[in-house]
């Protein structure tokens, strides 16, 4: 598992609030068994519609790997299909004001760092990208900064997912798996794991 | 719980038997049926959509594999995964739920701690039984008194969203309580808790009560004889303290909660069935931008009346409105009246036990003879990842959860949220209606 405290890459803005699972992955794109391909179909109705105005279509922002969005990004239905779409397209980390619950737990056991950051910070991040879409931003996890050329500005990120990108445990799944013995005692003192056999 | 849209994807990516070598640990507390993607007219097999069938396959399989009990077509048991598990009474206070679909905060209804996650987390679900999360905030949303004749459930989870946003509950669960929650049934405290997530809140959650007791007994995995004794002993002392600190507090007459209905693309964009959609002026700064959105996507003009606008599809069902109750409430409407020139509008049950309750009451039949369609139980046109879709810029009434954009199955079809009883309504008189004319 490695460890992430910083990244570094070219940027595309996303500008508007509340912008949703659906819009980031349509649900027709979900009958899959495989994440595979989804890359290719992130945003794809908005893109459609703005017949390739879209940021992820223009080609100043291709090979971009920040991603600057505003309020609530993510919200909506729980489909991981949202950040695996958003990473296969090729970024790695989200700079947003704030970001919807489901969406930030899949990010992380994605190694996809999500930090908040206020409104104006935002903005200013969007704008000096929009200007220059060469302009490498670069998000630090230990320091809590976005920095791009001289503009450095504070970032959010909870205390526990931080913790876990810097110490490389963001994927949660093998230390929950190395508690199996602890799990199943709690398991046998929960009232009705013992009167509710659900068995097949 | 498994369902039909994430479980699939954890054993073709490798994560099961393959790379990583993770076995269920707890197939024995590990339930799965299929909603998304199942048609709801003909469910024969295999499914006309080679996808949709290979997705089946693949859950089928696994299932097998792994013993984990699954409710697949025909078995009686089959339907909507928020809807199933209470109705078989694996729902229970105090359990901590955990299924990869954002509506599992339904659970909460009955004092349970019910989460959606994704893939990789349904992944860690099933290989520790576990969960890493940080610890939420509590809000107490308190709604005191009797709703208004024609003001349903639904209506106060949308007037609740309305009035505290999208946002609102981000880093809290929304504990639900007063005297209002306390006099629903529990499918009414179902639907208000499915769309707890629509607020922003990771969960909803309703304190066990009698009705939750009521509702559970003689239920196939309902504790039985001296456990379930000790079962309702355990369950009475979850409750909140009479004294519990809260981090948030908000509260609400239901007097003042009219038939409520979105205008917009979020499901924040609510009104009033009597109001009009907002103006600029009327929004803050921050919706004003969204607001501009909807009016472009919706095709509405800011400051009309929402009471008046044609329809053309009406949709009945879904985890927040397909049961049994929604279904009683919609037939009211729609007996020995007829759907409008010009709609469709179908119903479609959210299992196949609350589609048999139905028909042994003959609401099928009201339904039929009212011009609606009577359809096999599944998700629908919610999302739509079934045949069941709008068609280009079709404008939906639909008892659902969700408004955004392209949700319904087409990029630029429109979605109107409203009570099952509203979406009635609106099929029978072609446009949106307040009900409580019709009552």
């Amino acid at each position: 598992m490695s460890q992430i405290q910083t990244h570094s890459g070219r940027a595309v803005p996303l500008i508007g609030n509340d912008i949703d699972t659906d819009r980031i992955i349509p649900a027709r794109f979900l009958k899959c068994v495989t994440f595979d391909g989804l890359g290719a179909q992130v945003f794809a109705d908005d893109r459609t519609q703005m017949q390739g105005q879209h940021p992820f279509d223009l080609p100043q922002y291709q090979g971009a790997t920040v991603l600057i969005a505003n309020r609530n990004f993510g919200c909506g239905s729980s489909r991981e299909h949202a950040p695996q779409a958003i990473s296969k397209w090729g970024i790695r980390a989200i700079v947003g004001e704030s970001f919807a619950e489901i969406f930030f737990g899949n990010c992380v056991a994605l190694g996809i760092p999500c930090v908040t950051a206020d409104p104006a910070v935002v903005t200013e991040l969007q704008q000096r990208v929009a200007a220059n879409p060469q302009a490498v931003v670069t998000v630090d996890l230990e320091a809590m900064e976005v920095r791009v050329d001289d503009f450095v500005a504070p970032v959010q990120m909870g205390a526990g997912p931080r913790s876990m990108f810097l110490s490389g445990t963001w994927d949660a799944c093998g230390q929950l798996v190395a508690q199996a013995d602890r799990i199943r005692q709690t398991a046998a003192n929960l009232p009705y794991v013992g009167w509710s056999p659900i068995a097949s | 719980m498994g369902h039909s849209r994430s479980s699939p994807l954890l054993w073709s990516e490798g994560v099961f038997d393959g790379d990583r070598g993770l076995k269920v640990l707890f197939p024995d507390r590990t339930v799965a049926t299929v909603d998304h993607i199942v048609p709801t007219t003909s469910q024969a097999r295999p499914f006309v959509d080679p996808l949709a069938e290979e997705m089946m396959q693949e859950l089928e399989k696994n299932c097998k594999e792994n013993n984990i009990r699954f409710y697949n077509i025909g078995s009686g048991g089959q339907g909507i995964v928020h809807v199933i598990a209470p109705e078989q009474g694996l729902t229970q206070p105090g359990m901590t739920i955990a299924c990869g679909d954002s509506h599992t905060s339904t659970h909460g209804a009955f004092g349970a701690i019910a989460f959606g996650i994704g893939t990789s987390q349904v992944r860690d679900v099933l290989a520790s039984q576990t969960l890493a999360l940080a610890k939420l905030k509590v809000r107490r949303i308190e709604v005191n008194g009797t709703l208004p004749t024609g003001v349903y459930a639904k209506d106060v989870i949308l007037h609740i969203i309305r009035t505290l946003g999208v946002t609102g509950g981000v880093g809290y669960a929304y504990e639900f309580a007063g005297t209002t929650f306390e006099q629903m049934s529990m499918e009414e405290r179902m639907t208000v808790c499915n769309m707890a997530i629509e607020g922003g809140a990771r969960c909803g959650y309703v304190n066990p009560d009698q009705v939750t007791y009521d509702y559970l007994k003689d239920r196939n995995f309902a504790p039985k004889g001296a456990d379930w004794d000790k079962a309702i002993d355990w369950w009475n002392s979850l409750r909140s303290d009479a004294d519990a600190e809260y981090d948030n507090v908000v509260k609400f007459n239901a007097a003042e909660i009219p038939p409520t209905i979105t205008w917009g693309i979020t499901p924040g964009q609510g009104i009033g069935v009597n109001q009009t959609v907002p103006t600029q002026e009327e929004l803050s700064d921050e919706d004003r931008a969204l607001a501009q959105e909807a009016y472009t996507y919706m095709s509405l003009q800011p400051g009309q009346p929402i009471q008046g606008t044609a329809i053309d599809v009406c949709f009945i069902g879904s985890c927040t409105n397909g049961r049994l109750s929604d279904l009683r409430e919609a037939a009211k409407i729609a007996k020995g009246r007829y759907v409008a020139e010009g709609i469709k509008a179908f119903v479609v049950p959210g299992s196949e036990q609350v589609k048999q309750q139905a028909e042994a009451e003959g609401l099928d039949k009201i339904f039929e003879a009212a011009g609606f369609e009577w359809r096999e139980p599944g998700c629908s046109m919610c999302l739509a990842m079934n045949p069941d879709k709008l068609v280009g810029n079709q404008i939906s009434a639909s008892s659902s959860n969700r408004n955004f954009k392209g949700r319904q199955g087409s990029a630029s079809g429109r979605t109107l949220l409203m009570s099952p009883a509203m979406v009635a309504a609106a099929a029978v008189t072609g446009k949106v209606t307040d009900v409580r004319e019709l009552l």
